[in-house]
């Protein structure tokens, strides 16, 4: 997602934010995970902008996508190159309004931006844990957010909000605490990975696996899989674009030459690209963190965990009033998920606005500037923030 | 606000539940919020109308109102209103059933096809009325049914509901303004409003 992050046009930023750690779980009071295994201790890095309002009803929690990280916006120094991932819908008088609101967003465990993964240290061994770190879910990352969210002495989040993988554990917050989410925010998200989903994410794995660096997940003293974590980099951003973009983007204009080279460098502008995508995904991520949270998204089921496998029965505790949004040109997660939930929502009675914004981005469009999107996620945070009880 | 919603809004008791189906941009759903106190919801097709009525603070969702209509359990709403939609809707029988379905009462209004202007332009002209109401062509219309304000009532009897009010119109500058008409409203009046339930 990096590549689209940009200093804001107008300069509005919240400015300078700094990161922070909570640690909990420590043993013997280990978190227990839905796939039964105990774990501990769990370290989330997590930043908050804005100012806790006095009744605590002005918190909203950002929830990041697969390769996101807790730096939703602002800068870390007056020299930062880039802002965070958000930045274009966080801040003052943004979308999501720092002024208005508190926010919280925190790494969701199992990644390697700055929360217990498979490269953190085991306490135990004093090595990284690799694939000695236990598999986790959707509903493992939230149970660790709700810790977060409980040690920050809130009980009502105003809004969940993310999209694609974010999406799901904004679903997962309104399944599991129904009483604490006043609204949500899924963006181009799914209730369950279609096979498609699942097999993309399949051949990414798989991409990482083969390289011989990989050593079964245990490199970090040594080379490092790059080139297989690249591949799936490459895999991954084929499917967060569509046809329409790749098409306007690149089409099948050649990079830096006027003809082919007749040999296998990179001719075409498209294979540069990912070849570049792939490369700079590498310095920034780590490749067991990628296969956790792949699997992880792949295992995410909402109707099966909480419907037994009825998409309306799934949604028939929650109370939030809902804001869903999909994008026309998202191949990956296409509108009509989208409408399946909406569908659910409405036939138990819930709230819930409904927007397929035009966007030829694909999947990435959520992360891109976008009036459009930005105007309705405004709009439905005024309305559910002067709707709640003051 | 158009004249045929001031009616449909002074016809709305405070407090209820509402849908609008095809609410355009909003403008009266955020009336009756903000006047009447009503849940409201809406639905519309059209992609920047539904973005605008959220940025209102509106609870709109985007889809087919033939289709959204069906998610929908029995009773959900007080009113369901289709104004000025009736005459582009393919099936109105399974329309109005889905609508007194969803809701206790349903609010309909519509372009009145036998004003005397269209029967006077397609007695002297032999050519397919256009009118300021009705303003297409005959290929480029939306509106694939030509309703009465008499089709209306015999319609409503005949799919087994009762018309609780009916008020017919006439309206002027931009349909911001007019007025009531009660003597021969078929021939004289541009709109038709009904307020129609199963009578049970």
């Amino acid at each position: 997602m990096s590549e689209y992050i940009e200093h804001d046009k107008d300069k509005i930023s919240v400015g300078i934010v700094a990161k922070k750690l909570f640690t909990f779980a420590e043993p013997p009071n280990e978190m227990v995970l839905e796939s039964g295994a105990r774990f501990g201790p769990v370290t989330l890095t997590y930043e908050t902008y804005g100012e806790l309002n006095e009744d605590k009803s002005n918190a909203i929690l950002i929830l990041h996508a697969l390769s996101g990280d807790s730096h939703v916006a602002g800068y870390y120094t007056a020299d930062d190159e880039k802002p965070g991932w958000w930045d274009n819908m966080v801040g003052p008088g943004k979308g999501i309004d720092t002024d208005k609101y508190f926010i919280v967003c925190s790494n969701i465990i199992g990644s390697c931006m700055g929360s217990t993964g498979p490269c953190t240290i085991n306490p135990k061994t004093i090595l990284p844990y690799g694939l000695d770190f236990p598999v986790v879910t959707i509903g493992d990352m939230v149970e660790a957010q709700k810790a977060l969210i409980d040690h920050l002495g809130i009980k009502k989040l105003l809004t969940v909000v993310g999209g694609s993988i974010g999406g799901m554990q904004v679903l997962e917050w309104c399944a599991r605490y129904p009483e604490m989410t006043v609204s949500a925010i899924p963006l181009a998200s799914t209730t369950k990975h279609s096979a498609l989903a699942i097999a993309f994410n399949e051949v990414a794995r798989q991409a990482i696996m083969a390289d011989p660096n990989w050593n079964k997940g245990e490199y970090y003293f040594g080379p490092k899989p790059d080139m297989g974590l690249a591949v799936a980099r490459m895999i991954g951003h084929i499917t967060y674009l569509s046809d329409e973009s790749m098409r306007l983007k690149f089409g099948r204009r050649l990079q830096d030459k006027s003809d082919f080279s007749f040999n296998f460098d990179a001719d075409f502008q498209i294979e540069s690209y990912l070849r570049y995508q792939g490369k700079k995904f590498v310095e920034r991520f780590d490749a067991n963190s990628f296969l956790y949270i792949t699997k992880a998204a792949d295992y995410y089921d909402l109707e099966k965990q909480h419907g037994d496998g009825s998409e309306v029965k799934a949604f028939s505790k929650m109370t939030a009033a809902f804001l869903v949004v999909s994008f026309t040109s998202d191949w990956l997660y296409p509108t009509y998920q989208s409408r399946a939930m909406v569908k659910a929502m409405k036939k138990n009675g819930l709230d819930v606005s409904f927007c397929e914004i035009e966007a030829e981005w694909g999947h990435d469009a959520f992360l891109l500037p976008n009036a459009r999107l930005t105007s309705v996620i405004r709009g439905f945070l005024e309305r559910v923030y002067n709707a709640s009880p003051k | 606000m158009r004249f045929d919603l001031q009616i449909i809004a002074s016809w709305i008791e405070p407090g209820s539940r509402v849908i609008d189906l095809g609410c355009g941009e909003g403008e009266l759903l955020k009336y009756l919020i903000k006047q009447k106190n009503v849940t409201g919801n809406g639905i519309e097709h059209n992609e920047s109308r539904v973005a605008r009525c959220i940025e209102k603070g509106l609870s709109v969702l985007q889809g087919d109102i033939n289709e959204e209509v069906l998610d929908y359990p029995d009773n959900t709403f007080d009113y369901v209103i289709l104004s000025q939609t009736l005459q582009q809707v393919y099936e109105p029988d399974t329309m109005i059933r889905s609508m007194l379905r969803i809701g206790k009462n349903g609010i309909v209004s519509f372009p009145n096809f036998s004003h005397w202007r269209c029967r006077l332009q397609l007695l002297s002209s032999g050519y397919a009325p256009v009118t300021r109401q009705l303003p297409y062509e005959w290929y480029n219309t939306p509106n694939i049914r030509v309703i009465t304000i008499k089709d209306f009532r015999k319609f409503i009897y005949e799919v087994g509901f009762n018309i609780l009010k009916e008020v017919a119109i006439n309206t002027q500058s931009e349909d911001r303004y007019g007025k009531a008409i009660t003597i021969f409203p078929n021939l004289r009046a541009t709109y038709g409003i009904f307020l129609i339930g199963n009578g049970k």
